[in-house]
């Protein structure tokens, strides 16, 4: 630092050595240590900027010996007169607390920093909120961020006025906040807004980030709440004319933003038009968010565009283009003609990669539509020999399987399939053994020959345990009782809904809770990625808490959003036992699960009805494969799994299966009663068998139960018996019987039902689901519905 | 918060780093090199990429990779923006944001970086601020330093980082008093095959050139405010003023700056200036194909569409073009297969075409896609969406400056569809 010497001001001499030392110190620990005196000493220089500077050269010298010269010069500057030096000093407690986390905390620092969140300049509170949240990140329990009206304030006064990397940091703050009710919510949102105008494209988004949350607990039909949305709109869509990089971000947060609140940008779909010098991440993330923004209105001009994209050359997006064309047919039914024959054109270019894709996609608007452009078969025949991925040959098998009996020559189809069997991917081998079972009960006479060698190729020859135990059900239920294999192999299969892959509501307005963060690129919640995991804790949209309690109806309350506008989800692949048989092929389906049961229920005496013949006379391993699919892919919970359970039921005469008893309702939500319960059914009656308990100190009186119109018209008996007053910490068991002759309202899902327990304290709602079975009558068939 | 930087050039090297906290070992950056790989083109390499431990966040800026390395979660948008802010800043300080004038200028490079961000916090990123403490380099500096070994580190204390209005700094003087505004509007279109307009939008920016002493307060009115769909403030701008009386008014940085950029769409229909004649087919079975595009004039308002430039991707199985073109001239690149005719002005009375053959890889099946033209037009003194500027006036000092306000409309992502 010779150079120094040819200038006179000795203050910025000392500057420029801090410069220097700066660089130093993360290179060359040991020697900045020596500099440490002057730094304490430097900490009351009369120039603000030296004592900054000198705070901020201490942070830097990472070393764990040199941490507790800097907690006094520290304390002090974070109680400096000058703003600039106390906004150094906060980034300096985020560095601290980096080498040494529990030094600061001793040392109360995290307490000050709290109070700096307080302070009377704008930078210094963006800093304190940024230092806070680095710390808090690395202590996801301790309740630093703990925010009040009051600091609210602050922030929001600071938000005008600080720089745009603070207001980032103020905005994530307040994103953390929960306001305590609807007008609050408004007037943080008010005085948000204008952060959308801002150059600063970060700034932007988390301001989008907040007003998403807190506009959920504005209702609905205030004027405010219109505005909210019109005046979202823009922004997003400039965002979308930045660099390809700063798009991709904004494209994956729109992507969460269409699902949640379709409605901010439905007049915007040319926006996401694609141009052909479009970096291909920025391509298909525009193409998902052109499908869900997809409506009658707008199908031609997406149409047109999809097919345009269909003839581009980069194969990926080319592939997601043909896609795209079925998911508008499947979402909106009115252009399914249309889409239909986009996709028979697309055949025609006979581009290999654009047939196979417009193949597999073909077969999923058979499913939603089906018996309506069979026509197209023949087309689809033509390419048969050009199909080399499996997904491809699949849905080929599938379609020709379904549609066997129009398809003359159908067996010599399957059979060209059959000969290289073991050469194909499981997938194939799969829906080859389906579909030919279905052609065989669909032409009996002259498929006999065939369907024996798929059978033994599957059961006899493979190695893998799914095409095996499948293969051997067929068998059983063909060799048994061919009318009943009938009945469930060629069922009627329940629609596909129109979204498959909408994200799942829960985690959705998780995710509307990290817009603008990693968790929003990847769309998942941080716990599923943040590193080591450290308990990220949970963030979820806050309730609707109107001023007025009395609009709102009991269910909605609980719920952190109101049900009704929720899209329809559709559950894992294997919730649903419509689709067992089909498993790996069909797409998600959804429905109510009640359509199948029925049949199902057959099936299910079926099985064990052929296995008892089976056991003594043939030489299967009986009963443990044929346990196996049973228990293949039912999660416990859905209502599905009752249906299996019910199935370990059918074997024992005492009647069906009952489930043990679950916390209805917790004792903390109805003010010390708690309801645990489940549902029975005993010859040819429902009850509802209940605990009541008392972990209240005041005696309970007066019980009395009430259903909500429900799918089945569930309804008590008889009024809720409960003899002598419930005195704490008693218990008291009582079976309510239930009839199905109350009203009926279509419930989702089809077997929620709710419920209000009274007594002399209050009343308390709760809703719970009861198990499909105990509406089935001992035969096997449903009763009345 | 950002924990360090790499930038790498297009041939994969590492040409510089910097770390704010801890040093993170290079071999980080091989998790983005296998995306490079990937990735057929440079542009197309994913802009967040997820390693065991970090994350890395990148841009792609002048044929740089700027590769930030993060630890925790981080809005990445805060880290794109800040990235680009640093190239930004390089540009101006360097006239360029290239491998070369980095290297050249390593040390105040770094200086900057330093200055930018603390333990990953954005700290001094206002160009004035920055320009107070480092000086950016001028051939007469660099001359001076080597010989009397001084440093380019400002003679001043940066008092601006102290002040409210952290974007301007202090004491200012100028003995001609200049303020200029210019009115850039693009037109970012897809053009269907028929001619009609698929999509258009006007994104516009007004970039200021203020060199005015002491502590001016201006504000700039508009004849049309309502016209514009969206806009973006740089922050010197009150809010509060344009939400009531729809005026810009702010106390301006020194200097060359961006005060706000615009988004027209919409509501108003955009003009298009230009329309393309095309017709390019190949043959099925033969090795040839033709090519023929001729361009005109549409809605110009009556000004001359000047510095025409089209570039056209032809499919890959094209080896060759043999084109006559009436005015300008074209090149085209076998290698990247990239068309670039370079037209000039339009003149009315004879428009610009280009003709010719097309060659192609024999055997090959003829192309599937059709290459889209992409076009680039100025058009100077028009803003195409007709904002116009109303007037400029200054508070807060005595003298008069002198006003300028420039107009021009360019072509943005403008592209046509065969």
């Amino acid at each position: 630092m010779d150079s120094l010497g040819l200038m006179d001001n000795l203050e910025l001499k000392r500057y420029l050595v801090y410069l220097h030392l700066m660089n130093c110190a993360k290179s060359q620990p040991d020697m900045a240590m020596m500099a440490v005196n002057t730094f304490v000493k430097d900490c009351e220089d009369p120039n603000p900027l030296i004592r900054a500077l000198a705070v901020r050269t201490m942070g830097c010298i990472r070393v764990d010996k040199i941490t507790e010269y800097l907690c006094e010069p520290l304390r002090k500057c974070l109680k400096d007169e000058d703003p600039y030096v106390r906004k150094t000093a906060a980034v300096c407690v985020a560095k601290l607390h980096d080498i040494n986390a529990q030094l600061v905390e001793d040392q109360g620092f995290l307490d000050t920093l709290k109070d700096l969140i307080s302070d009377s300049n704008p930078m210094v509170v963006a800093n304190a909120a940024a230092a806070l949240s680095e710390i808090a990140e690395s202590h996801p329990s301790s309740n630093l961020l703990d925010l009040n009206p009051q600091s609210i304030n602050k922030l929001l006064t600071a938000l005008n006025e600080c720089t745009e990397w603070g207001q980032i940091f103020i905005l994530d703050c307040l994103a953390n906040y929960t306001p305590k009710d609807d007008r609050e919510a408004q007037s943080i949102c008010e005085r948000v807004t204008p952060r959308l105008s801002h150059a600063n494209s970060a700034v932007v988004l988390s301001a989008v980030k907040v007003l998403m949350k807190f506009m959920e607990m504005l209702s609905k039909d205030l004027d405010y709440y219109g505005t909210l949305l019109k005046k979202l709109a823009p922004p997003l869509v400039t965002l979308l004319s930045a660099e390809p990089e700063l798009q991709y971000v904004a494209l994956r947060n729109i992507n969460l933003i269409v699902q949640k609140r379709p409605e901010i940008l439905k007049h915007e779909m040319k926006v996401f038009f694609v141009k052909y010098n479009d970096p291909i991440y920025v391509k298909l993330e525009k193409l998902d968010i052109m499908i869900r923004l997809a409506s009658q209105a707008n199908i031609a001009q997406v149409l047109a565009e999809l097919k345009e994209y269909a003839t581009e050359v980069d194969v990926d997006f080319v592939r997601k283009a043909v896609r795209a064309i079925g998911r508008c047919a499947i979402k909106v039914e009115q252009s399914a003609e249309r889409c239909v024959s986009t996709l028979l054109d697309l055949i025609q270019t006979k581009v290999n990669y654009v047939v196979q894709e417009a193949i597999v996609v073909i077969k999923d608007i058979f499913r939603k539509y089906p018996n309506k452009y069979e026509s197209v078969i023949a087309t689809l025949c033509e390419n048969l020999d050009s199909l080399d991925e499996p997904e491809a040959r699949a849905a080929m098998i599938w379609i020709v399987g379904e549609y066997a009996e129009r398809i003359d020559n159908a067996d010599e189809l399957l059979e060209s399939f059959l000969e290289g069997f073991h050469d194909e991917s499981t997938q194939v081998q799969l829906q080859l053994l389906t579909a030919i079972v279905k052609l065989f009960l669909k032409k009996p006479t002259e498929t006999q020959e065939l369907v024996q060698q798929v059978l033994s190729l599957a059961t006899q020859d493979s190695d893998n345990p799914d095409l095996r135990d499948r293969g051997y059900i067929y068998w059983r239920l063909l060799s048994t009782d061919p009318v009943a294999a009938k009945e469930v192999v060629l069922a009627e299969k329940p629609l596909i809904s129109e979204e498959t892959d909408l994200i799942e509501p829960t985690l959705l307005d998780e995710l509307i809770c990290y817009i603008g963060t990693l968790a929003s690129v990847y769309h998942k919640p941080p716990s599923a990625f943040v590193e080591g995991g450290r308990g990220v804790v949970h963030k979820s949209l806050p309730p609707r808490t109107a001023s007025n309690e009395s609009t709102e109806s009991p269910e909605t309350a609980p719920a952190g959003a109101p049900p009704g506008e929720q899209p329809d989800v559709i559950p894992a692949q294997g919730d649903l036992l419509g689709d067992l048989l089909n498993l790996d092929l069909g797409p998600p389906v959804s429905g109510p699960p009640l359509a199948t049961s029925s049949v199902q229920m057959g099936a299910v005496d079926l099985l064990g009805g052929g296995l008892d013949s089976l056991i003594g006379g043939t030489n299967f391993v009986a009963p443990t494969t044929a346990a196996a699919p049973a228990n293949l892919g039912a999660p416990i919970g859905s209502g599905l799994s009752d249906l299996f359970d019910l199935t370990s039921g059918v074997g024992t005469l005492s009647g069906s299966y009952v489930a043990p008893k679950a916390v209805w309702l917790p004792a903390m939500k109805a003010k010390g009663l708690e309801i645990s319960g489940t549902f029975t059914r005993q010859v040819a009656s429902i009850s509802m068998d209940l605990q009541l308990t008392n972990k209240a100190l005041q005696v309970m009186t007066d019980f009395a139960i009430q259903f909500n119109r429900n799918s089945f018209g569930l309804a008590p008996a008889a009024p809720l018996q409960v003899h002598a007053p419930l005195s704490p910490n008693q218990t008291v068991e009582i079976s309510l019987p239930l009839s199905t002759v109350g009203s009926v309202m279509k419930m989702e899902p089809l077997n929620n039902l709710q419920v209000a327990v009274k007594n002399n304290i209050d009343v308390f709602y709760f809703r719970t689901l009861y198990p499909l079975h105990i509406l089935f009558v001992e035969d096997g068939k449903m009763g009345e519905s | 918060m950002i924990h360090s930087l790499f930038l790498i050039n297009c041939s994969g090297d590492i040409f510089l780093e910097k770390h704010w906290k801890s040093v993170v070992s290079q071999s980080v950056c091989d998790y983005f090199f296998e995306a490079q790989e990937k990735a057929a083109d440079v542009e197309n390499v994913p802009p967040v990429i997820s390693t065991p431990h970090h994350y890395l966040i990148s841009i792609y800026r002048d044929k740089l990779f700027f590769v930030s390395v993060i630890q925790t979660e981080v809005p990445p948008l805060f880290v794109i923006e800040f990235l680009h802010r640093v190239a930004d800043t390089f540009q101006d300080y360097f006239g360029e944001c290239s491998e070369a004038a980095i290297k050249d200028n390593v040390v105040i490079v770094y200086e900057l970086l330093e200055e930018m961000l603390d333990n990953g916090f954005p700290l001094a990123t206002e160009s004035n601020i920055l320009k107070e403490l480092i000086k950016p380099p001028t051939i007469l500096r660099s001359v001076v330093n080597s010989i009397t070994g001084s440093s380019n580190v400002g003679d001043t204390l940066p008092t601006g980082q102290l002040s409210n209005i952290p974007w301007r700094r202090a004491g200012v003087k100028y003995t001609n008093n200049e303020a200029y505004f210019d009115v850039i509007e693009e037109i970012d279109a897809i053009i269907d095959k028929s001619g009609s307009t698929v999509f258009a939008e006007i994104q516009g920016v007004i970039d200021a050139c203020i060199k005015l002493s002491g502590m001016p307060d201006l504000s700039l009115s508009f004849m049309n405010p309502r016209l514009l769909d969206d806009v973006s403030f740089h922050p010197c701008i009150r809010f509060k003023r344009w939400e009531s009386e729809r005026v810009l008014s702010f106390i301006p940085p020194d200097g060359n700056f961006r005060l706000i950029s615009y988004r027209v769409s919409s509501q108003n229909l955009v003009a298009i200036p230009v329309y393309v004649k095309h017709s390019i087919s190949f043959k099925e079975n033969s090795s040839c194909g033709r090519f023929d595009i001729t361009i005109g004039p549409k809605q110009n308002m009556g000004k001359t569409i000047e510095g025409i430039t089209v570039t056209v991707h032809m499919p890959k199985v094209v080896l060759n073009m043999n084109l006559t073109p009436t005015q300008g001239s074209y090149t085209f690149d076998p290698v990247t297969k990239v068309l670039t005719w370079d037209v000039g002005k339009i003149t009315p009375q004879k428009l610009p075409s280009l003709k010719g053959l097309v060659n192609l890889q024999s055997g090959a099946p003829k192309p599937e896609e059709n290459p889209s033209l992409n076009i680039q037009f100025k058009i100077q003194q028009l803003a195409i969406s007709g904002l116009k500027v109303n007037r400029l006036d200054m508070y807060g000092e005595k003298y008069k400056p002198f006003k300028g306000v420039k107009y021009v409309t360019k072509a943005g992502k403008f592209q046509v569809r065969t």
